[in-house]
């Protein structure tokens, strides 16, 4: 039986991390390379990585990031953040990073899905979606919409038709993840990541609002989420991976248990 | 010498990485001549078995392999490499493949379901084996240790006696097969942490010898 993975989501800006990671003992640890060693070590599944440098001197920095990771942790990772071409996914994933997400570069331009997909492989692309609550319409008919610029802008786009729509182009998966919930720590948007997981055939993740134990537990198993990406739940401290493994698996939520 | 088979299915670096980590010496190569004189070879690959069975069949590759496989020489086949060792998978309207091992790679079937809820395709993320027959590739792997998995076809040998490993995903399915000097996994060791790291350190010790 298929485990559900815990993700955590790393913000690098120039090569750094834009918040500094603190393990026990109150460390503060401002290098990806080394907060990856560490959450590989800790247990997690799978490592997210989102760029948000500006300027194509950072971007050369950040596949220097990438190149490092790759040498240093033995799981899957992904690397998102102002991916727009088949070139920026190639250079990403001859680095080597496992997948590549797009995000607003597929809002503007649907084929890079497809062409990544047949470049890479479907296993290599992930969509991912930020996605706002706007009440049910007739452009909008899931009551959900799809967002660029951090929710600044709105694109007219139904949430569920996209997903629907990356899945027929090639995407792989599809992290979810919504501006609502997101950095409230007030839990995940459950009813948005239960619509989408439960309406395509590939695999969610879902992201955007973990703060407590009990909201990966209600994520991956009411709202059917494959996988849940985490932040600050655990870059501050709050809970290591495996004490939030142990709940789910005590709650009967199939994880990896040993790595 | 550990060389790994480069045909142009995917990133073949993560494989290469990983050895390196174990300070286990590797090359990555599309040399016939290289590869028959490795002491070891890793046919790894992600990606389509059509165009990968093109890419062997057009390189001559296809010969290669298939002469390492009668040579005694360990070999370990990874996710597209397992699949292309077997005599047809379904991708691509029916490829003809190596024939290495008898049987064929099928699709993941519709409808497949786990504890009521429908199973996605690809079969993505972290999965248990249950691991047969004491293969040495697979020493102090502990039963419960998971691998990670992504694949949308699985192998179904015809003879049981080939499989060396199973995992569930709505159906049970051949995760690991062998035959004499052969050893092909479905799931990625080089992305499966410790334990596939540590199966990766078992292969390059192995002397190609299983008795079954």
């Amino acid at each position: 039986m298929l485990s559900k993975r815990i993700i955590p989501c790393l913000d690098v800006r120039d090569g750094k991390l834009t918040k500094g990671v603190k393990f026990k003992g109150n460390i503060d640890i401002g290098d990806p390379v080394d907060v990856a060693r560490s959450y590989y070590e800790q247990g997690a599944d799978e490592i997210v990585f989102y760029d948000i440098t500006a300027s194509s001197e950072g971007r050369d920095i950040m596949i220097d990031v990438v190149k490092r990771v790759a040498e240093t942790i033995f799981i899957p990772f992904s690397v998102g953040g102002g991916i727009r071409t088949l070139e920026d996914m190639r250079s990403v994933i001859l680095a080597g990073a496992e997948k590549v997400s797009v995000n607003s570069g597929a809002v503007e331009n649907p084929k890079i899905i497809s062409d990544g997909a047949v470049a890479f492989g479907c296993q290599c692309v992930v969509l991912g979606m930020d996605v706002k609550k706007v009440g049910k319409s007739a452009k909008i008919p899931s009551g959900y919409e799809i967002v660029i610029q951090g929710g600044r802008k709105y694109m007219g786009i139904d949430a569920l038709w996209w997903a629907r729509e990356a899945e027929n182009l090639g995407a792989g998966e599809i992290c979810l993840n919504s501006i609502d919930a997101d950095g409230t720590r007030e839990g995940y948007e459950l009813e948005l990541t239960h619509l989408i997981a439960t309406n395509v055939r590939i695999p969610v993740i879902a992201s955007g609002g973990a703060g407590r134990k009990e909201d990966l537990l209600d994520v991956l198993t009411t709202a059917k989420a494959d996988a849940a990406l985490i932040a600050s739940i655990v870059h501050y401290g709050t809970y290591t991976i495996a004490e939030l493994k142990e709940y789910l698996s005590g709650n009967d939520v199939k994880v990896r248990e040993i790595w | 010498m550990i060389a790994i088979v480069d045909y142009r299915a995917g990133n073949l670096t993560s494989v290469a990485r990983a050895l390196q980590s174990l300070k286990v010496p590797c090359v990555v190569t599309d040399r016939a001549d290289e590869l028959l004189r490795a002491d070891r070879v890793i046919f790894p690959g992600v990606g389509a078995a059509g165009e990968a069975m093109r890419n062997l069949r057009g390189s001559g590759l296809d010969a290669c392999i298939r002469k390492i496989a009668e040579s005694g020489k360990p070999l370990l086949g990874i996710c597209l490499g397992t699949q292309v060792i077997f005599e047809y998978s379904e991708e691509d309207s029916r490829t003809s493949c190596l024939g290495i091992i008898p049987g064929g790679v099928k699709r993941f079937p519709e409808g497949l379901k786990e504890k009521g809820d429908p199973l996605k395709v690809p079969h993505m993320g972290w999965n248990r084996v249950q691991f047969r027959g004491n293969h040495p590739l697979f020493e102090g792997i502990p039963g419960n240790a998971e691998f990670y998995f992504v694949h949308s076809y699985y192998p179904a040998p015809s003879n049981g006696s080939d499989i060396v490993g199973e995992t569930e995903y709505g159906i049970r399915f051949a995760s690991a097969v062998s035959r004499r000097n052969l050893v092909a996994v479905q799931f990625h060791p080089e992305k499966s942490g410790r334990y596939g790291l540590r199966i990766l350190d078992n292969f390059s010790r192995w002397d190609g010898n299983y008795a079954q």
